[in-house]
């Protein structure tokens, strides 16, 4: 137990400056804008500098034990209710290093929209860090009310990110997202209630010790579902992610893209796997089932994308795939291995929305058939470039090779078919990669407006290199990040396994029959 | 020593490929050449110490990896026998490439990537073949796919380069789907992944059975048909073998490095490397042999008609690797990899040759435009020549005197004819024939491009000039592996020494031993592999330079084998109606059809325009008029009352 509220101060700091900035007034908007670039990118990057301590353990700070499977830097406040809706918060080695995620992206964010933001710059930074504060809040919270105001405030700054500065179809994105987000949070809500009727508590940590009737798991399990499938998103409820994507600017992009979808895979983990361990079971082929046509569906459309921020977002569906399978495959390797990788693609496809980004603010098209022949012009730019196309197809020595790699080595003790069947795609996730790249980079470079593109800058290297360190670092050295998750994830298999066995349903069966 | 060998390339890289633009391109051309020439110096260091001595070393422990349950295993490097065997190819040829480019590519503007990605390659082969274990193969595995599609690629306006970049990657990635299902076999089967723990494991789990999709199938055979999948991508055997002819769009270097003498030959040496747990499997050991005489028959039968020089030397590299895979097939793993070093001095000679035609033809590679040659380019002429002897295996049977192939080769087709099993025999016959068409190709390739008339244009002839030292000397090294490398080193791979020389390295059950049946053969199957070769130069020779009409009318003739030959066995069409057209047809259906319409159909359009619908409905009801309201609370009142008498009654 720390003394001081770490996750709190982490958690309110960027809000804290946010209404800070919000007095930020001048004649002049171009002083205004500058002062609150200068004061948010302070904010967030002495929340990573938190947040890397509260890792690390470098500084002042008593740091994170990877040994324990408990959770770590507790807080616990009495909050309303005789029930005892608390808040409550902690990590531990599953929530850690979304909160380093969450805590590296923004500042990289707020970095990307240093020019691209022209209007209401005061406004979006204030919605970034509010943003920031949601996210890590949601990955802290060990109760369960906390946690849906968290999850639930998420989506306000992100509506207002995409509605406000997003591009000409905002609203057509913003209300398909609404629907589908809509339809899963009321249900959440119901089961969050009936959870409290049923056990008389909203504290996580008890929850899951609580043991829940079957019919009443099964019934939970699927409202937490159609909440976290939306988040993933899992197919066929992913049809608002390509929308979203494409109105988004691009640092809603690389939040979108590398922690809202994380929301939907730590919810499987926090709530459906521990709370509801048969029900888990239950469904588990339903999953499997739905993961490895998302594999292969949206890999097939990927191919045929003619937008480079959808070409990216169908890739995502593919990649969060895996991370699915990985979770109710319910094995060391595939435990570890989809918390890898969706810390991978939390850096991997915020850094293609990126990548993105920067053409788009030169040229102001997403359309691949507007681009053609770059590396004459960009060479710095096609080398970053290949670099995270390499990690998205899952090259060996980048982070999206040890990801892939445990998902699929886990499945495959779990069930060869699944194992057999997302295997494809790194047949087709290669293709619809390698053929987007051709179509921007290679190639003669003939058309007009091209060819007077400008290469990287400084501050856009700037933003890429923390992200190259982290892609090549996690390919290289994972155990610096497996280490810490690995008690928290043996302890939650155990404690799934012990729970089917008292339940009398056989954990999984091993593929192998005889040796 | 090892760490030295194995990063220098990758020093190498970094430099030119991160810094070269500041340090010019002499300077990236010195630097990956020199780290390189070291390498290769140390690599012949270790491979006596290791192969020749019997020193084995302790592994090099790097670092951990993963290690996540007993998903466990360290980033290491080893060098046993085999391995030192191939440090030594790897190493050299890479050298020899290195600097023949700096000649090659000389009027290339982009020269420190250029050298830049070729050290990279070699890090990565020697990365693969140092491993200790199956993931660290598949890094090295991988990372030599991606150099291989870089360089491919490398001349990046061409759209045809483009195409063949991405299909040698994809391809490979096909192979690499298999080879990664082998490796997750292999784990669970063994809970392990390093080499050792496996092989010492395998006698144990030999009749074990693993439930693989729907199957209850012998785990072995599984694993290794599995894994083989993977070197059938890497090492284009048939199926998988339409993208080494497409990876001619590389320079030519390149081709030489890696698609003749190092990459493509990783899968010949994945099987050597896991020997024994092939052992383990009859029916895996079938397969290989089939699959590899088949590939030596039917990319032999493409090279007869093909006009690219390069692209016949590239179908001569796929039958070659045949060649080598149905060796392992018959459990003569030794003389596979005599073969494969033998191939990889020869055929990069080959290649280098080829690419000195080309420099000297101004960017040519048509051998319909080329001829008359040999006056021109006499020093290619003669390299050229030693080249294709060693390929159609050339000596005297009996005697230990022959061109580096002839050792190789001839020791590969007695072990098929020394096993003495129905696939074996096949194999052996079809080898036979492969030889036939090897020398016919080669010599074909020789008349056309060095014999006879001119047939370019005479600006383009007299502008024909023999390569500047800087490409000449390297291949010096090459020529000398070409004629003498078979006859100092079989005793060493394949004769009395073997076994002292292999060591633990390769594993050959009893009753498997080929080779030492291979030394007992009839004198008949020692001699026929050169008796057909002969005949194939005679032949050449009859058709390209006494008769050259005949060539065309045998063309006719035969038209539908002529067709089927020139068009590859029609592989690529096959492929692209069976998987590419459907692939992007199936992605534009799905994409609009499927989420489009049936998602966004019924979800959030279809809701929203349902919501619209009932609102529009409800709001036309109030139309304002008194006379509505009153008939709708008419009706109202009727359906009330009716409801109740019928609760009243019922």
């Amino acid at each position: 137990m720390s003394e001081i509220p770490w996750l709190s101060i982490l958690t309110f700091l960027p809000t804290v400056v946010a209404v800070g900035l919000w007095f930020v007034n001048d004649e002049d908007p171009e002083v205004v804008a500058s002062n609150v670039r200068g004061g948010a990118l302070l904010a967030s990057l002495a929340t990573l500098a938190i947040a890397f301590g509260l890792w690390t353990g470098y500084g002042i700070f008593n740091h994170f034990d990877p040994a324990t499977h408990e959770f770590q830097f507790v807080e616990h406040r009495e909050w309303f209710g005789e029930g005892g809706f608390a808040y409550h918060m902690g990590i531990d080695g599953i929530s850690l290093f979304f909160v380093v995620l969450s805590a590296f992206l923004t500042p990289l964010c707020i970095l990307a929209s240093w020019t691209a933001i022209k209007t209401r710059v005061k406004e979006y930074m204030i919605a970034f860090l509010v943003l920031e504060t949601m996210m890590i809040g949601m990955f802290c919270a060990l109760d369960v009310v906390l946690f849906y105001v968290f999850f639930e405030g998420v989506l306000v700054p992100m509506f207002l990110i995409i509605g406000v500065w997003g591009g000409p179809r905002r609203v057509y994105a913003a209300f398909k997202f609404f629907l589908y987000t809509l339809l899963g949070s009321v249900l959440m809500l119901l089961a969050i209630i009936a959870m409290y009727y049923q056990a008389g508590t909203t504290d996580i940590p008890t929850l899951m010790a609580f043991e829940f009737a079957r019919d009443m798991q099964i019934w939970m399990w699927l409202a937490f579902f159609a909440s976290f499938a939306v988040k993933v998103p899992m197919w066929p409820v992913h049809t608002w992610l390509p929308d979203a994507h494409v109105e988004a600017p691009t640092a809603g992009s690389v939040i979108l893209a590398g922690v809202l979808l994380k929301m939907g895979g730590y919810g499987f983990l926090r709530f459906s796997v521990p709370m509801m361990p048969e029900a888990s079971a239950y469904f588990t082929p339903f999953v499997y089932g739905l993961s490895v046509v998302a594999v292969i569906y949206t890999s097939l459309v990927a191919l045929a994308q003619t937008d480079m921020k959808k070409l990216i977002a169908y890739s995502s569906v593919a990649h969060m795939a895996f991370v699915t399978v990985g979770i109710f495959a319910m094995n060391e390797q595939a435990v570890a291995g989809a918390i890898f990788q969706m810390l991978s693609h939390g850096v991997v496809s915020s850094a293609l929305f990126l990548i993105v980004g920067v053409v788009y603010d030169r040229m102001h098209s997403r359309d691949i058939a507007a681009y053609g022949g770059l590396v004459h012009r960009m060479p710095k730019y096609a080398a970053v470039f290949m670099l995270f196309m390499l990690a998205s197809v899952g090259l060996p020595g980048t982070s999206g090779f040890v990801g892939e790699l445990l998902v699929m080595v886990g499945a495959f003790r779990a069930n060869t078919w699944v194992a057999a069947l997302i295997a494809t795609g790194m047949v087709l996730g290669a293709a619809y990669m390698l053929y987007l790249y051709r179509r921007v980079i290679f190639g003669p470079l003939v058309k007009e407006e091209l060819k007077s593109i400008l290469d990287l800058d400084r501050r856009e290297m700037l933003v890429f290199a923390p992200l190259i360190v982290a892609v090549l670092w996690m390919g290289i050295f994972p155990m610096t990040f497996l280490g810490p998750i690995e008690a928290s994830v043996t302890n939650l298999i155990g404690n799934y396994e012990a729970a089917l066995a008292a339940a009398g349903v056989g954990a999984d069966p091993s593929v192998l029959a005889a040796r | 020593m090892l760490t030295l060998i194995v990063f220098l390339p990758l020093l190498g890289a970094a430099l030119a490929g991160l810094f070269g633009r500041f340090l010019g391109d002499s300077a990236s051309q010195a630097i990956t050449c020199g780290l390189l020439i070291v390498s290769a110096l140390l690599s012949w260091i270790v491979f006596f110490d290791v192969a020749v001595m019997g020193n084995l070393a302790d592994p090099v422990d790097l670092a951990t990896w993963m290690r996540v349950g007993s998903f466990d295993f360290e980033w290491m490097l080893r060098a046993d026998q085999l391995t030192a065997v191939m440090l030594i190819v790897v190493t050299t040829v890479s050298a020899v490439v290195h600097v023949y480019s700096v000649g090659y590519m000389h009027h290339d503007p982009s020269k420190p990537r250029f050298f830049s990605y070729l050290s990279l390659f070699t890090f990565f082969m020697l990365m693969l073949v140092t491993s200790d274990n199956l993931i660290q193969l598949f890094f090295g595995w991988e990372g030599v796919g991606l150099c291989s599609y870089l360089l491919i690629g490398f001349w990046y306006d061409r759209p045809s380069a483009n195409a063949a970049a991405i299909k040698a990657f994809i391809v490979n990635r096909v192979g690499d789907f298999g080879f990664a299902l082998g490796i997750f076999a292999t784990y669970v089967l063994f809970d392990s992944i390093r080499f050792d723990e496996i092989f010492s494991a395998v006698p144990d789990r030999a009749d074990a059975t693993l439930k693989f999709l729907s199957w209850e199938a012998p785990a072995i055979t599984t694993i290794c048909l599995l894994l083989f999948i993977g070197a059938m991508g890497k090492s284009a055997q048939i199926l998988l073998h339409t993208w080494l002819p497409d990876a001619m769009e590389g320079p030519t270097p390149v081709s030489a490095l890696i698609h003749a003498a190092t990459m493509v030959t990783a899968g010949v040496f994945m099987v050597a490397r896991l020997s024994p747990i092939f052992e383990y499997s009859e029916v895996a050991l079938a397969v290989v042999t089939v699959v590899g005489a088949a590939t030596a028959f039917i990319t032999a039968t493409i090279g007869l008609t093909q006009n690219d020089i390069k692209r016949v030397v590239a179908y001569s590299t796929c039958s070659q690797l045949g060649y080598m895979f149905f060796a392992a097939g018959v459990s003569a793993y030794s003389a596979g990899i005599f073969h494969l070093m033998t191939h990889g001095f020869f055929k990069a000679l080959l290649f280098l040759g080829a690419g000195s035609v080309i420099h000297a033809m101004s960017d040519e590679q048509d051998m319909r435009n080329m001829g008359g040659l040999r006056k021109k380019i006499p020093v290619t002429y003669w390299f050229m020549w030693i080249g294709s002897l060693a390929l159609m295996g050339i000596g005297i049977p009996g005697l230990p005197i022959g061109f580096a192939g002839f050792f190789s080769k001839d020791i590969i087709l007695e072990a098929a004819y020394g096993a003495h099993s129905w696939v074996g025999m096949f194999a052996f016959w079809a080898g036979i024939l492969a030889a036939f068409m090897t020398a016919l190709y080669s010599a074909r390739l020789m008349f056309l491009t060095f014999h006879g008339a001119p047939r370019c244009d005479e600006e383009t002839f007299a502008h024909a000039h023999e390569s500047p030292k800087v490409m000449l000397l390297p291949l010096v090294v090459l020529v000398l592996g070409s004629i003498f490398a078979g006859g100092l080193g079989y005793s060493y791979f394949v004769g009395g020494g073997m076994e002292a020389f292999w060591g633990e390295s390769i594993v050959v059950l009893e009753g498997h031993n080929t080779i030492e049946a291979a030394h007992h053969v009839p004198f008949w199957v020692k001699a026929l592999p050169l008796v057909v070769a002969a005949l194939g130069i005679f032949v050449a020779w009859v058709m390209y330079i006494q008769w050259p009409a005949l060539a065309a009318i045998l063309a006719r003739a035969l038209r539908p084998l002529y067709l089927l030959s020139y068009n590859k066995w029609y592989f690529d069409e096959i492929y692209d109606a069976l998987f590419l057209r459907p692939a992007f047809y199936l992605g534009r259906g799905l994409w609009k059809s499927g989420d489009g319409a049936v998602i966004d159909g019924v979800g959030p359009d279809g809701l929203a325009d349902l919501t619209q619908r009932i609102s529009r409905r409800a709001s036309a009801l109030q139309s304002g008029y008194v006379y509505h309201y009153a008939f709708a609370m008419l009706i109202g009142v009727v359906l009330f009352i009716t409801a109740y008498l019928y609760v009243q009654v019922g």
